[in-house]
């Protein structure tokens, strides 16, 4: 029944590649983190504004985002663009349809955290003088992102997890495209596949790790 | 450019993946609820001794799921296991959200005021009879948005069966605009399912939810 000699030697050859296949899933990840929470932002304070059009834009993306699968949203900057004749390679698609993910759920949060900072610090800052961009660049985002640096961190974890779905649209020098190259030329799937999986848990907890000391060094008073 | 040759057979063709992709989404939240709430009740009741379970349930939830479909699917083969695809995907999918069904039933459970558990032991209710009676109706309304929001996430998740070879909504899309070469609405009317989808199920919930909420 159990006849399968494990080929971990052949694995641990394929490190050095992998590894570099990380520092591209790490890339990619934090593109389209950055992406992700400038959309974000704009996103939560369009849908404060009382302009119909802009919330309706907003809200759109954000329920579209948070309703559709994931790799769905990659597939159709894939294959969805593709149709128009611009040609998407499948890194971009990957990139566009992450930080469009990204922006949705992280715009859910950033409401959230906008309704944490009273609304008469703003009317303060306006009354100083300041203008409402000022305003929102140096009294409500840097508040806010005390409230919500946890959801981003969890998000960026989010964000590497779902990079793994590059391999699906052919990228093939992420974490999983690097294994499933591997994969298929040599039929050691399980080693390979193991590898990467340790990989991701440590580049994962590796994100949580640097953003706690980030935050405790961030946010003390 | 409004013709199409996209036919009914096609659309009843996505429809039919819609179809797996529900049936997936049932068994696997079946197994995830299941395990969850054994797993959240251990973690919450006897937190010392289940930490190692924790820290296993961490790892599903730190590792892609794609990686954990083809690790589970090599595995399958390498024992020897004969079991289709589906029963595979409905596994991995299950094992995936029990290990967030956990945290909710573990949070759940522990938002339960100690106080009022202590009242109901000194009432004289049995151990028993407090995590049934007191403890599973306050902690379920507490988890209940929560396993909501993982039962739509395992509906978006299940997409991913498709590279051990189910085919489900998001695949059965990729065949027919394989087929017509429409990929741009053939990938809507597919989101559009999916979106709908979650959609009567967030409705439903939250129906649900204010139900539970009147007696407050």
């Amino acid at each position: 029944m159990f006849d399968y000699t494990f080929q971990w030697g052949a694995a641990l050859k394929a490190l050095p590649d992998l590894l570099n296949g990380a520092v591209v899933t790490f890339n990619t990840a934090a593109l389209s983190m950055i992406f992700g929470v400038l959309i974000a932002l704009i996103l939560a304070v369009m849908r404060e504004t009382r302009n119909p059009l802009l919330n309706g834009i907003a809200n759109t993306w954000v329920s579209i985002a948070r309703n559709t699968p994931a790799l769905f949203q990659i597939y159709l900057m894939y294959f969805g663009v593709g149709a128009f004749g611009f040609h998407v390679s499948s890194w971009a698609a990957l990139v566009i349809g992450i930080s469009f993910n990204n922006a949705g759920y992280l715009a859910e949060n950033f409401r959230g955290g906008l309704k944490a900072v009273p609304e008469t610090q703003r009317f303060a800052a306006r009354s100083l003088g300041m203008t409402a961009y000022q305003t929102y660049r140096l009294i409500v985002v840097p508040q806010m992102l005390r409230v919500v640096f946890y959801p981003i961190t969890n998000q960026m974890v989010w964000a590497v997890l779902m990079t793994s779905l590059g391999v699906i649209v052919g990228l093939n020098n992420d974490i999983t495209g690097v294994a499933q190259e591997y994969n298929v030329r040599t039929y050691r799937t399980f080693e390979f596949f193991a590898l990467a999986a340790v990989l991701y848990y440590v580049t994962a907890k590796l994100i949580v790790i640097v953003a706690r000391l980030l935050s405790w060094r961030l946010f003390r008073y | 450019m409004l013709s199409t040759s996209l036919t009914m057979s096609d659309l009843l063709f996505l429809l039919h993946g819609a179809w797996v992709t529900l049936q997936l989404t049932f068994w696997a939240m079946l197994l995830g609820t299941i395990a969850g709430v054994v797993f959240g009740l251990l973690r919450a009741l006897m937190p010392n001794a289940s930490r190692p379970l924790g820290w296993v349930l961490d790892a599903f939830r730190s590792v892609p799921l794609l990686i954990q479909f083809v690790l589970f699917n090599s595995l399958k083969s390498i024992v020897g296991l004969d079991w289709s695809a589906f029963a595979v995907g409905c596994i991995v999918l299950g094992v995936y959200s029990a290990a967030f069904c956990t945290e909710i039933v573990r949070s759940g459970v522990l938002a339960v005021p100690m106080t009022v558990r202590r009242a109901a032991r000194s009432l004289g209710l049995t151990y028993s009879q407090d995590l049934r009676y007191i403890v599973f109706p306050m902690a379920t309304r507490i988890a209940f948005p929560g396993w909501l929001n993982v039962v739509l996430s395992t509906m978006k998740d299940t997409a991913l069966v498709m590279w051990i070879g189910i085919i489900e909504l998001l695949r059965a899309s990729q065949i027919v605009v394989t087929r017509i070469q429409e990929p741009l609405l053939v990938l809507c009317i597919a989101g559009l399912i999916y979106y709908v989808i979650s959609l009567v199920v967030s409705r439903l919930g939250a129906r649900l939810e204010t139900r539970w909420q009147e007696n407050d």
